[in-house]
């Protein structure tokens, strides 16, 4: 099971456990929405997303299902379950975005595409110095689809979204601090632990005011930018350039394959 | 050797463990220090930070050896 969580008190710890990196897949999909449909809002003052996999936080989307399950659909029918895919992960993603808690990832490694977004949704983000952050979509052909770049754009200046986007690099953990992403870096398996304090200060408040101020300070980003990524997503994700490098990353024993 | 070189093999040696007198500028990097795709993202922060550089994943097109690292790295240097 790739996904588990744990209670102590009012705070939860989501753990990712995907190997070979959490790579983000219809099963994944099911298991955050089941996470989300489980938690007990009432009763959670504070959330942990973390990896328990050695590789990272997470890779991102999983390009070799989406490989194996844009050949096993006619044509005709591959936009329409696309866009059914992306309609559920951006619900999975808003849902976590708007949780009326604190919400804190813990970053180690690959933080790369779907994964980059999925921690996006947290509200503080704790870093291992091991932490690197990259949006490699347009080596695909497409853009990040999971609401990301609306939500890195509402954290982040437009010239650093623009950098990660069309340069396709990387950046580590010190640079996400720069930049204003990450609130903290601390050592190589020491993230667990910080996040844990995070989380007990949020114990600590009124559930009213800790919700109120989440909100004034972290409203959604504004639904005509999330539905224009959706169908920037779907109209490129329809394209042969995708299918092509999805074919070239399943077939590819390149040790960087991220490298734009 | 130069002093990049020499910092990057040190730094390479105590971070996996591989004797630094095994490892030459024209060996593979990926492969001498036998590291997986995962290690490898997490080498290029530590030799951000070591270096207090950033190395854009473009300019390591092609570079496998120590010896065009250590030059990457000498690029982004100030």
């Amino acid at each position: 099971m790739p996904l588990s969580w744990t209670r102590s008190g009012a705070v939860v710890e989501l753990a990712l456990g995907r190997e070979p990196c959490n790579e983000i897949g219809t099963e994944m999909l099911a298991e955050l929405e089941q996470f989300l449909a489980e938690l007990d809002v009432e009763n959670t003052a504070a959330v942990v997303v973390h990896s328990t996999v050695r590789g990272g936080f997470s890779a991102g989307a999983d390009l070799r299902e989406l490989h194996r399950g844009l050949l096993s659909l006619p044509a005709a029918e591959q936009g329409p379950a696309i866009a059914a895919y992306i309609d559920r992960i951006h619900a999975v993603m808003d849902t976590l975005d708007m949780l009326p808690m604190t919400t804190i990832g813990v970053v180690h490694g690959v933080c790369f595409g779907g994964g980059f977004e999925l921690a996006l949704t947290c509200d503080v983000l704790v870093a291992e110095r091991s932490a690197r952050f990259c949006f490699p979509e347009l080596r695909l052909g497409i853009l990040p689809g999971f609401g990301g770049i609306p939500r890195l754009r509402r954290d982040v200046s437009n010239a650093v979204v623009r950098d990660l986007l069309l340069t396709g690099r990387s950046i580590n953990a010190k640079k996400a601090i720069a930049v204003g992403l990450v609130s903290q870096m601390v050592a190589p398996g020491e993230g667990l632990t910080a996040a844990r304090a995070v989380a007990m200060q949020s114990t600590k408040f009124d559930r009213d005011a800790l919700v109120t101020t989440k909100r004034f300070m972290k409203p959604l980003p504004p639904r005509a930018e999330l539905d224009a990524e959706k169908a920037h997503f779907c109209r490129l994700a329809a394209k042969p350039a995708l299918r092509e490098a999805l074919a070239k990353f399943v077939s590819s024993d390149d040790l960087r394959p991220y490298l734009p | 050797m130069s002093n990049s070189l020499e910092r990057l093999i040190q730094l390479s040696s105590k971070r996996y463990g591989v004797e630094a007198t095994g490892l030459h500028a024209e060996d593979d990097v990926f492969e001498k220090l036998r590291i997986d795709s995962f290690q490898a993202v997490e080498l290029m922060s530590e030799l951000e930070m070591e270096f207090d550089i950033e190395i854009p994943d473009y300019e390591l097109q092609g570079v496998r050896s120590f010896g065009q690292l250590a030059a990457a790295i000498d690029k982004r240097r100030t």
